[in-house]
């Protein structure tokens, strides 16, 4: 080390804080014995909303993959799950298999899609979620164009179901949020935002940006499948035309841009935010929607980096220790 | 002696543009050569294909010895080929900090504490340690010029590749350069150096190379260089015409 300057990654107030959001993250798990069920669903629906924001701030935010077709991975772990209902999985276990199956796509998906650049990739991702919504709409067996409803959750009581849906939800929301910091922590962490920041210098400096960006799209490929599965478990019933709409990338898009791309604390406030923003807004129609592109275009212009910005640039510590300081050494 | 960068016969063609017409080019262990020449001689576009990023449509480039034509540029700055761009291309939204320790623990191949050390030393001796932790797109021309020296000086390098470090600097800002440059070779670093302000380059070189269109038209003493009326003629047009 050098013998002026030490390299440190988190202080006190990291630890302190990082410790805060693990034990908060466990507590959640307790909600169903202490709130209503329609508490409950909307937490799960947030859930899902979470994770949706994260792996999109995953391939946007950190590998520079800009896609407007991850619902071909909603979709996908959806239309997965009924899949394996119907011959006999138990419901659960297909969320959790149909998620995996979403990430062997994304691997089956990724030589192809992932020569693509820019616009291209954002166009082709679209291609390849339209494509799949019509191969569904055409299998009589998964339902067609009219939809299809999850059975084997029916034997469980509704409070139960909604109770173990959203522990599996949360379940894979923790899962997720270690697995991205688990690889912010990590070398990875600095080369993926390298890559973000500009591909072709962080090339020159060692990094291999295929095999990273590779490792983005499998990820946030999992996680979309997942979100996509626990959506049907939500709801229950679940259509083509709107489980892989592109309304998610619009949704997805908007949580990450307003909480802030390219960070970790973003996303989640983003969710947050646009889980209010639904809750509070959805019974003005199209005004709804109309809104909804007014604070994008808000943020945009005036807060380019999102709300976390904003308790970034006064927090003297950070939220998780993902970063890197210089001290002068004792 | 190997050498520790040559190629032999380098041709890049951009459409109906040669650009590089069968140049061959070698640089020695711990050695430094200044390449001069007009616009459009072809000097970055022969950095570039130095460090991977172009891949020639003839010729062979070879790293101490080893063929690495078609080797990428990350697997070439991995073995030592070390890159500064023209224009300083730094990771905006990341630290100062950050932006070395991409660069020494990827390219320079280092774990943990041993990558963090790396980048303390380095920010150290680059002048950046006080400004460490601040957003690189927050630094001024000459601060991200020694952020690119000190990211490409983290890889720890066996040869670094500089284009164009001087332009657009003061005199008194040129003159800190040259002594980080200097630097550098005398940690034994080869260097190969890109630069139009000749007299900044003629106080660290051992040897000058001229290129015009595409080929190498002098190689050797600098000053002797300097003197060659095909190079003076290069650069002013001919005398007689």
């Amino acid at each position: 080390m050098s013998e002026r300057w030490t390299v440190i990654r988190s202080g006190t107030p990291t630890r302190i804080s990082a410790s805060v959001l693990v034990v908060v993250g466990i507590a959640m798990f307790g909600v169903p014995f202490a709130f209503r069920t329609d508490i409950v669903q909307q937490l799960t629906t947030l859930c899902t909303l979470l994770i949706m924001a994260m792996m999109w701030n995953v391939l946007a935010g950190y590998g520079g993959l800009v896609s407007v077709g991850q619902q071909a991975f909603i979709g996908f772990g959806a239309y997965a799950t009924i899949f394996l209902t119907q011959r006999d999985v138990p419901a659960y276990l297909a969320i959790v298999l149909a998620a995996v199956a979403s990430g062997i796509l994304a691997i089956a998906l990724a030589p192809l899609l992932l020569r693509l650049r820019g616009g291209q990739f954002a166009v082709g991702t679209w291609v390849v979620a339209e494509a799949l919504a019509l191969l569904v709409a055409l299998d009589e067996e998964l339902g067609g164009g009219t939809g299809v409803s999850l059975r084997g959750l029916n034997a469980i009581t509704p409070d139960w179901r909604r109770a173990y849906t959203y522990w599996l939800t949360l379940a894979f929301t923790l899962l997720l949020l270690t697995l991205v910091f688990l690889l912010l922590r990590r070398r990875s962490g600095a080369a993926i935002r390298a890559i973000r920041d500009d591909e072709e210098a962080a090339a020159s400096l060692g990094v291999r940006v295929k095999p990273l960006k590779f490792m983005l799209f499998v990820l946030a490929g999992f996680g979309c499948g997942a979100a996509g599965a626990l959506t049907l478990a939500n709801t229950l019933f679940i259509q083509p035309q709107s489980i892989f709409g592109v309304q998610w990338s619009a949704y997805m898009l908007f949580m990450v841009l307003v909480g802030g791309i390219g960070t970790y604390e973003g996303p989640i406030l983003g969710a947050i935010l646009f889980f209010l923003l639904q809750d509070w807004f959805a019974q003005y129609g199209a005004w709804y929607l109309i809104g909804l592109g007014v604070v994008a275009i808000a943020f945009a212009l005036f807060l380019p980096r999102g709300l976390w910005s904003l308790a970034d640039d006064r927090l003297p510590f950070r939220l998780l220790p993902v970063g890197y300081a210089l001290r002068p050494a004792r | 002696m190997t050498t520790v960068l040559d190629g032999h016969g380098l041709s890049v063609r951009f459409g109906d543009l040669q650009v590089l017409d069968g140049v061959d080019f070698a640089v020695q262990p711990g050695e430094a050569v200044g390449i001069v020449g007009p616009n459009g001689a072809g000097k970055t576009t022969m950095l570039n294909v130095l460090a991977g990023a172009i891949r020639p449509q003839q010729g062979t480039v070879r790293f101490e010895g080893r063929d690495v034509t078609r080797t990428r540029p990350d697997q070439r700055c991995r073995m030592g080929v070390g890159r500064a761009f023209q224009v300083p291309r730094p990771f905006g939204g990341m630290t100062v900090l950050e932006n070395v320790v991409v660069a020494a623990s990827y390219g320079g191949d280092l774990k943990g504490r041993r990558a963090y050390a790396r980048a303390a030393d380095v920010l150290d001796e680059c002048g950046l340690a006080e400004i460490a932790n601040r957003r690189a797109e927050s630094l001024g021309l000459l601060h991200r010029k020694r952020l690119e020296l000190a990211r490409c000086l983290a890889t720890t390098p066996k040869v670094v590749l500089l284009d164009e470090i001087g332009a657009g600097l003061t005199d008194a800002e040129a003159a800190e350069l040259v002594d980080a440059v200097r630097h550098i070779k005398q940690g034994g670093t080869a260097i190969v150096w890109i630069e139009h302000i000749v007299h900044v380059l003629v106080q660290v070189v051992d040897r000058l190379v001229c290129m015009d269109t595409g080929r190498v038209i002098a190689d050797g003493d600098p000053a002797e260089v300097l003197k060659d009326a095909v190079v003076i003629d290069a650069y002013l047009g001919k005398a007689t015409s």
